[in-house]
């Protein structure tokens, strides 16, 4: 104890061959080899993400110096003229309109199927209910475009009629005949897309639920929704934002289903039911192929700014979780 | 134990039912989308076809994927004859195809447009005492197919189709579609009209015949990328030909393969001859004589008269182009790269085009071709 600090009161017993041990076994080459291991994978992470930072802020710095539009509010992408002119509201509107959609419609079905999963079906369907979900995030994104294109666009016709007899007089809603190659088309098929990976997270953190806390109340005389209402849901709330969130991240960057599906142009209509839009990743696997110097360096700065919105979106859900801490597992 | 195996199979038929049912999903996507294929067919003359082979190894060239079953079909023939020279296009599309024969990372470009003037300054560095030269060695039919049920033939004229395709005229029985088919019976259908949301040189060719066939009706800039706005868009030919096919009262344009390969009636042209014209490879051939020569010092670009009125010629088409240095091909690729354009630009290599649905080039500029790749050094 002499060696350690003195301001400190000494720990209880229990700690003090850790404090003894402690420089002693670190030099064992298996500790000091495992520390450089997940030190050296740590930095590898960071240096990646930087280098990623750097190589699309570098490229789209050149792109937005010769930009004769205005990067934020131009509806137009002639990245390949001379002069360049080109800007990201459209794609912008479109990814974020498209996502929100997606996230709507999947993630207070994913809860009910994860919870269904979880807590109501017998085990002998949640076993195979899980495992076909599980499958559902197995098929490749460009057979979810071709279903998308080749049966879900030429059956929507209906559902579309449908929303404008209906909502149409919102605007947002006003179909007008069209193929149905829209916005609201993308999120459809966008949240079926993410539903498994939201279903999955959020079935595993229900399933962690506290035993105890589910008995208490049953004990209490709660029925199953208010075991559920006051045990499961409270204490899985940050785990289904974390699910949602990883959802909302395969949403926005999704590229081939959406452009298989969308019909892309660069307006923004006001109805989500109008063809036309566009979203980030779609436009730079449709722009990439033919695009010369300029074209490149204005894709990768649209490239930018999805990594930036990615960024805001998971530094905000970690805001959502941080608050809801005490729900949180560890504090269980 | 009895309870768990039983369980057990449970589970296995139905994940067999989820990989079944993954199964039909993908062939659903597998349908309808063989219409850029349409390499078979076109070898029926491998066998016989005269090929002079010289030159081993590996050559690599890329560019236009306008011109990709062509090349195909050719390279196929080729090394049929040539087993000591592998040749390899890639479809990287006509602008990264001309990057990397700049850059004399490929023998030669496949490329839907000429070279531009600065492009051909660059060629400098690659061509050590030439410059790089357009070779025109085949056409592509555009068609214009439509999906209109109970119409079976539908005969339009330029200004009429830049109103469609400007959202001018929005219904199919419009008085303008009526005119130009006095015998059809046009339902009033929304149009719907398709074009291509990547820039392509068969939006450029399309837009061009627009300009120039009905100047007074396209306002719009030609070019690779669709200026106009309205309509609806689509990735890639195959994409606009599979939304045609699947939307009623669609219409669009795509190369003539695309239309035969997805059973897409194609609209005949009302181009002021006496006869509407089809989009067939004889009508497109006849509207390459139409256009001239307009390079020089042996380069062979051309200048295609969209606005031809000559019977039975179909005006819109694409001209496709090799790109090649006429003087400092490297010396290894040279032999491979002269011996196969040779053979592309032959009687035989022409003929293999008509199968699938490119056009042959006239007889007049074929020869210009085979003079002009003779003299390649």
């Amino acid at each position: 104890m002499e060696t350690g600090s003195t301001k400190t009161t000494p720990p209880p017993g229990s700690q003090d061959p850790a404090a003894e041990g402690g420089p002693k076994s670190a030099k064992r080459p298996g500790d000091r080899i495992f520390l450089g291991l997940s030190k050296g994978s740590g930095i590898v992470l960071l240096a990646i993400m930087a280098a990623i930072a750097v190589f699309l802020t570098w490229r789209a710095v050149i792109a937005l110096g010769e930009n004769e539009g205005n990067f934020l509010t131009t509806f137009e992408w002639s990245a390949n003229s001379d002069p360049p002119v080109f800007g990201i509201a459209v794609l912008a509107f479109g990814t974020i309109v498209s996502s929100i959609i997606a996230m709507l419609l999947a993630v207070p079905v994913a809860v009910g199927i994860a919870l269904f999963i979880s807590h109501y079906a017998p085990r002998r369907l949640a076993g195979p209910l899980a495992y076909v979900i599980d499958l559902l995030a197995a098929v490749p994104s460009i057979v979810y475009g071709l279903w998308g294109a080749l049966f879900l666009v030429p059956h929507l016709a209906g559902l579309y009629e449908w929303l404008d007899d209906y909502l149409g007089w919102t605007g947002i809603f006003e179909y007008g005949g069209g193929a149905p190659r829209s916005l609201f088309t993308v999120g459809i098929l966008l949240a079926i897309m993410i539903l498994p990976i939201v279903t999955n997270v959020s079935r595993e953190v229900f399933k962690q639920a506290p035993k105890m806390h589910e008995e208490a109340a049953l004990a209490l005389g709660a029925t199953r929704w208010e075991v559920i209402r006051m045990s499961v849901l409270p204490f899985g709330r940050s785990g289904v934002i974390s699910a949602a969130m990883l959802g909302l991240g395969r949403a926005l960057g999704e590229t081939m289903a959406v452009a298989t599906v969308l019909s892309p142009s660069f307006v923004i209509h006001a109805s989500l039911l109008d063809p036309g839009g566009g979203t980030f990743a779609q436009n730079i696997a449709a722009a990439f192929k033919e695009a010369g110097d300029m074209g490149r360096n204005a894709l990768i700065a649209s490239g930018l700014v999805l990594f930036v919105i990615t960024l805001v979106v998971n530094g905000a859900a970690r805001l959502i979780i941080a608050r809801r801490k005490e729900y949180s597992g560890a504090n269980a | 134990m009895k309870l768990q195996r039983k369980n057990r199979l449970r589970a296995l038929s139905v994940s067999a039912l989820a990989v079944t049912s993954a199964l039909v999903l993908s062939a659903c996507g597998s349908d309808d989308n063989t219409g850029g294929d349409g390499s078979e067919g076109g070898q029926k003359d491998a066998g016989a076809a005269d090929i002079k082979c010289d030159g081993d190894g590996n050559l690599i060239a890329s560019g236009s994927s306008a011109q990709k079953n062509a090349v195909d079909a050719w390279v196929q023939a080729y090394q049929q004859a040539c087993s000591g020279t592998k040749i390899n296009y890639k479809a990287t599309g006509s602008g990264a195809g001309i990057q990397e024969f700049l850059q004399g990372k490929t023998a030669f470009a496949g490329s839907d447009s000429v070279l531009k003037e600065d492009e051909v300054e660059q060629s400098a560095k690659v061509c050590k005492s030439g410059k790089a030269v357009n070779l025109p060695l085949l056409a592509g039919p555009v068609a214009i197919g439509y999906n209109l049920s109970g119409v079976d033939d539908l005969v339009l004229d330029a200004s009429t189709l830049a109103k469609i395709f400007d959202s001018k005229i929005t219904k199919w029985d419009d008085a303008a579609i009526k005119k130009l088919n006095p015998d059809a019976d046009l339902p009033s259908t929304k149009i719907q009209a398709f074009h291509r949301s990547d820039e392509s040189g068969t939006t450029d060719n399309f837009t061009s015949y627009l300009a120039a066939a009905a100047s007074g009706d396209w306002k719009h800039e030609p070019g690779k990328a669709w200026a106009a706005k309205g309509g609806q868009s689509a990735d890639g030919s195959a994409g606009v030909a599979s939304n045609v096919k699947q939307t009623e009262g669609a219409i669009g344009y795509f190369e003539l393969s695309y239309a035969t390969g997805n059973n897409i009636p194609a609209v005949q042209l009302d181009t002021g001859a006496g006869d509407p014209v089809e989009a067939t490879v004889e009508n497109s051939s006849a509207a390459v004589s139409a256009g001239k020569i307009v390079g020089k010092d042996g380069d062979l670009a051309m200048e295609l008269d969209y606005a031809t009125k000559e019977e039975g010629a179909y005006p819109i088409i694409l001209v496709t182009y090799e790109i090649a240095c006429d003087k400092g091909n490297k010396a290894e690729t040279l032999p491979a790269t002269k011996s196969f354009l040779k053979y592309a630009a032959s009687e035989d290599g022409q003929k293999v085009l008509a199968d699938i649905d490119y056009a042959p080039m006239p007889e007049e500029i074929i020869t210009q071709v085979r003079k002009a790749v003779d003299s390649l050094a």
